[in-house]
């Protein structure tokens, strides 16, 4: 069973900002969907191992070659804001 | 707010780890073919790859790989035989997809060490991990105080920095080091950064962000055993920073713990200006990266004559190159750590490989050209004198061409750039006086000059010969060898 | 309605080639198509403006005897997650509302060299995200055959596009069943290629280790001829697969399946099938075997988890793909505040409740503690999906099941009941796991209904050509006995 605080916590994970009326209307959904997904967890798959990658590739590489990079117009084209060729975002409150 | 750094040794036991991440010196970024030039104008160095544009996808450049298998193997590592990447998910925004692609529990390279030298010691450091990953854009901060995030107005972003590979390379816990713990740990950096530059793989330039570490630290109550709880001090970007940060913050949780608290875990930012660090987010506060296999690469796999390949290619690694010239030269350790302390190990090596005497070279370079260099600022390395002039000055002395007076003027030609020692002594006619009977005619002046010397002299007191060398010495302005000169006043007086 | 939109794609491109028609006037009938029935269908949500420019380029390299394109003058309809130059990328999402991407990708760059016309985007449910369109921020579009019905999903918009006749051809993607789900209840084609057979740079991802382009036409050789052009090596694409692309056009002209073992997997029917759709699928499977095919039938125990599985795995991707729609680079930036404050409103304005549902439960299937529960265990039992494909395809050639298990369903009836909508994805999901080939080809109509009813067929990776063998002797010998395509029954806007 999962809780309304752990949707709550799982939204700010998220970086989604939702109302009250929202959460309140997705945690019994997710709690509906978790609990039918967890059927994955009835299949005896001890020693199976894990499959991230279907096509069984390994090692693409590209060579360390230049390749042309966008102008800055481009690259800045669909921002929000910019300045000094820079993208400009609000203040940034935590210190990576 | 603190205790002594002393007083805090006395009671505690500090353990420390190192993660450092290193730029790799590749001609294009991590995942796309974008340029790595440093200091390009902002925004100029991106693609949709590294701007994390929708519907963009990585490549894994494979020098990259070489690199950091080249740093696993100098590290003493083992090399997986498959890893993959996996995604860091966090939002911020010099982040362009809101997920690093990095690695998680499948590391490139694994379970390694670097022996490195303090005070005439060995300590060896064992290496967790070496893995690779994509590196951030970069922010500028606007308004408030000095460009710091806190109190910015907003923050611009250049992501020409954005898919730089970057290698973490992760010490494991380091024990048992006592008060010599933050020595040590600049050791290890100093040694790291040796190393990824005897393979060519980084510029390592701290100061340029191209080396960066993280210090964690932990105190625990001496021979409890129990570990303490660690701090992760980051922004610490010079081998001195690396010294003071954990100094200042073994002082830091000796007095948290000493008033019986209990030291958070969290990040901590070092201060260049004050030397100190503060806190930065708690570690304790939720923050779930949510590592998964990164679905967008595939495995990486390299095959065991690859990685011999590369391993056959490796160069001589600064604790091989120690070890042969500690006995090729006979030195000391502390004489070894001295040359390499003062950054002339190569240009002593090239001078010796001129033909100069290991004694000879490690005397100019770390005497006459170190002070020299020192007067000027610089590295002795970069001074405008080549190995193979010292040397050559080198040989003019033991020709008996040179002494030692006349020698540094060669080198101040030189260095002036009059052009090479023999050009320099032609123009400024600084060869000894060789010629005997020039130099008899000054004796006999300074014998005639100086009666009562030469009588003494004749009755056997030979130590009076001293001044009449230094008289013969002045006459020929300095450029009479004055072993030759010795000898010559001691045959007339005979 | 003008004749040439009711040409195959194959015939256009014959046409413009041998200059009895020119690509302009191909573009003009189908742009007049779209002008006249898409205010109903709303297929599409861009129309591109150089269309018929596009065409006149064609024309002229023609006239200028420059070698054509296979798909010469043929136009194509685009799902709108593919980035396009010039024209915008939206994604069915309010984040990415006016999105002009600076490059474009590898699938439309072919499109352009083989002398396709990019006639528009086309609407599909918010960043693939389901099976009706209806989760598109620009409201659903309408089936053909019934406006009042969903077209399927996610590529409701090119299976909807195709089915009105608005375009010959048409692109989408299947994650878990997106481009074969939409064909089947729009009555038309649509193939998932083996994954790694198409390119994914420049499709805006959802779940990056499923995401599979693919084509939707109104016939068999017609999306095998899509497939062709759009498939192949992507070096820009670490996941596409350096091989030759399978022969899908040669299987395409030349379907049989005399001596061909094929598999009924007993796994993918009973409850909540619909009656009708079993028997038009009853149908097929005889049919195939009085054509000369070996069928029997073959259990794989462990597609009754794919589902579970698809809604671990996808989600978790997607949660991670979706992170960077953030308000800071590009697309919507909502509200004030901090970075942190902004990215957050910025993603509660601009996503949809599905997308939402799914970062959440992407997220909480990563989570630390749950990881091993969840996404951990999805991922192991991907592996025994797999391992049931390849025990299967030791016995037969090709696999062949319903591709859904319901026909199209009315507009608003699973809309906020997001379990009974997942249902729809039951039987595509399992080749999207496991990154086979597989394809939806009308079987006929349910009798309750008059609704299209689609035979999937799956083929193992890399042999997406048998598919194209099995689909083109069904089409043929179903045309045979009803007279016309399927399409010509539809009573709606279809027809």
């Amino acid at each position: 069973m999962i809780t309304r605080d752990e949707v709550a916590h799982l939204a700010r994970l998220s970086r989604l900002a939702l109302s009250d009326q929202e959460l309140d209307h997705l945690a019994p959904q997710l709690d509906q969907i978790i609990s039918a997904v967890a059927q994955v967890q009835e299949v005896a798959a001890e020693g199976i191992p894990p499959t991230s990658h279907a096509t069984g590739l390994t090692n693409v590489f590209r060579d360390d070659e230049p390749a042309p990079c966008l102008s800055p117009g481009q690259a800045l084209s669909q921002a929000p804001a910019e300045e000094l060729q820079r993208f400009k975002v609000p203040r940034i409150l935590v210190e990576e | 707010m603190t205790v002594m750094y002393e007083e805090a040794l006395q009671k505690y036991e500090p353990v420390f780890g190192l993660e450092t991440h290193v730029e790799l010196g590749t001609r294009t970024k991590m995942f796309c073919g974008c340029t790595t030039v440093f200091g390009a104008d902002p925004n100029t160095q991106v693609c949709p790859v590294c701007l994390g544009l929708p519907g963009s996808l990585p490549v894994v450049n494979r020098l990259a790989i070489e690199y950091a298998i080249k740093i696993g193997l100098a590290l003493n590592c083992s090399i997986a035989s498959w890893c993959r990447f996996a995604r860091k998910n966090y939002f911020y925004p010099d982040m362009p997809k809101d997920f690093q692609i990095s690695q998680y529990d499948e590391p490139l390279c694994a379970d390694g060490y670097l022996d490195v030298l303090v005070g005439g010691e060995t300590v060896r450091v064992g290496i967790e991990r070496v893995h690779l990953e994509e590196d951030t854009g970069k922010s500028l901060h606007v308004g408030g105080a000095t460009g710091r995030i806190q109190g910015a107005e907003y923050s611009l972003v250049d992501y020409n920095r954005a898919g730089i590979p970057l290698v973490e390379i992760v010490t494991k816990p380091v024990p048992g080091t006592g008060y010599m713990a933050p020595e040590v740990a600049k050791a290890y950096v100093t040694e790291l950064r040796d190393v990824l530059r005897s393979l060519g793989v980084s510029d390592v330039r701290m100061e340029e962000g191209s080396m960066r570490c993280d210090v964690n630290t932990s105190l625990s109550v001496l021979g409890s055993g129990v570990l303490g709880t660690r701090t992760e001090t980051k922004n610490v970007n010079s081998l001195r920073s690396v010294e003071r940060a954990m100094h200042s913050e073994i002082e830091r949780q000796a007095f948290v713990l000493d008033t019986g608290d209990r030291v958070i875990q969290e990040t901590r930012h070092f201060h260049e200006d004050t030397g100190t660090t503060t806190s930065g987010r708690s570690k304790e506060e939720a923050q779930d990266y949510r590592y998964f296999p990164e679905p967008d690469l595939v495995p990486v796999a390299p095959a065991s004559s690859w990685v011999e390949e590369i391993r056959a290619s490796l160069p001589e690694l600064p604790s091989a190159r120690r070890s042969r010239l500690l006995s090729a030269w006979s030195l000391s350790e502390l004489e070894f750590e001295a040359l390499r302390n003062a950054g002339a190990l190569d240009v002593v090596e090239a001078t010796v490989a001129h033909g100069a005497s290991p004694a000879d070279a490690r005397k100019w370079w770390l005497g006459e050209l170190a002070r020299k260099a020192n007067d000027a600022g610089v590295e002795v390395s970069s001074l405008p004198i080549t190995s193979e002039a010292v040397a050559r000055v080198s040989a003019l002395v033991s020709a008996g061409t040179l002494n030692d007076r006349l020698a540094r003027e060669v080198i101040d030609g030189v260095l002036e750039g009059e052009g090479t020692p023999d050009e320099v002594v032609e123009k400024r006619g600084l060869a000894v006086v060789s010629d005997d009977s020039a130099l008899l005619s000054a004796i006999d002046e300074a014998l005639a000059a100086n009666p009562a010397v030469a009588g003494k002299v004749r009755s056997g007191k030979v130590a009076a010969a001293g001044v009449i060398v230094g008289a013969v010495m002045k006459a020929t302005g300095g450029k009479a060898d004055a072993a030759r000169v010795r000898e010559l006043i001691l045959e007339r007086l005979s | 309605m003008s004749e040439l939109i009711t040409k195959t794609a194959a015939e256009l491109a014959a046409a413009v080639a041998s200059g009895e028609v020119s690509a302009a006037e191909v573009t003009a009938a189908h742009l007049a198509r779209i002008e006249a029935v898409d205010g109903q269908v709303k297929a599409f949500l861009h129309v591109a403006s150089d269309a018929v420019a596009q065409a006149e380029a064609i024309d002229a390299k023609r006239a200028a005897g420059e070698p054509l394109g296979p798909l010469a003058g043929v136009p194509v309809a685009v799902k709108d997650l593919f980035t396009t130059v010039g024209m915008p990328t939206t994604c069915g999402s309010r984040i990415l509302e006016g999105w002009h991407p600076p490059y474009e990708s590898t699938i439309t760059s072919r499109l352009r060299d083989a002398g396709a016309i990019l006639i528009g985007k086309t609407n599909m449910d918010e960043f693939a995200m389901g099976s009706s369109t209806e989760n598109s921020a620009y409201g659903p579009s309408h089936n053909p055959w019934d406006l009042s019905l969903v077209p399927g999903g996610s590529s409701g918009g090119s299976a909807a596009a195709v089915a009105a006749y608005e375009a010959p051809l048409s692109l989408g993607t299947d994650t878990g069943g997106s481009i074969r789900q939409p064909a089947a209840v729009c009555g038309i084609v649509g193939a998932k290629p083996t994954y790694g057979g198409s390119s994914r740079y420049g499709v805006v991802a959802f779940a990056s280790s499923l995401d599979t382009p693919g084509p939707l036409a109104r016939n068999v050789l017609d999306t095998a001829l899509l497939h062709e052009v759009m498939s192949g090596h992507d070096p820009m694409d670490s996941t596409s697969i350096d091989a030759p692309v399978p022969p899908v056009v040669e299987a395409a002209r030349h379907g049989d399946v005399s001596g061909m073992r094929i598999g009924v997997v007993t796994d993918l029917s009973g409850d909540g099938y619909q009656p009708g759709v079993l028997s038009r699928f009853a149908e097929a499977v005889e049919l195939l075997e009085s054509l000369g095919a070996k069928v029997t039938e073959v259990s794989c125990p462990h597609f009754k988890y794919a589902l579970p599985a698809y809604y671990l795995i996808a989600p978790s991707e997607a949660s991670s793909n979706l992170a960077r729609f953030d308000g800071m680079r590009y697309g919507l930036r909502a509200g004030s505040g901090s970075a942190e404050e902004v990215m957050a409103q910025t993603r509660a304005e601009g996503f949809g409740a599905e997308v939402k549902r799914r970062i959440m439960l992407g997220a909480y299937a990563l989570s630390s503690g749950y990881y091993d529960a969840y996404y951990g265990k999805a991922q192991q039992v991907r592996t025994l999906i797999i391992r049931d494909f390849q025990a299967a395809f030791e016995q037969v050639d090709v696999l062949v099941s319903p591709v859904t298990p319901t026909t199209a369903f009315p507009i608003g009836e699973r809309a906020d009941d997001p379990m009974a909508m997942y249902l729809a994805d039951l039987c595509t999901i399992p080749s999207d796991l496991a990154g086979n080939a597989a394809i939806s080809v009308p079987c006929g109509l349910a009798p309750e209904n008059g609704l299209p009813v689609g035979l999937h067929v799956m083929a193992p990776s890399m042999a997406d050509d048998r598919m194209y063998r099995v689909g083109a002797v069904v089409e043929a010998a179903l045309q045979s006995r009803w007279g016309h395509p399927l399409l010509a029954e539809a009573k709606g806007l279809a027809s």
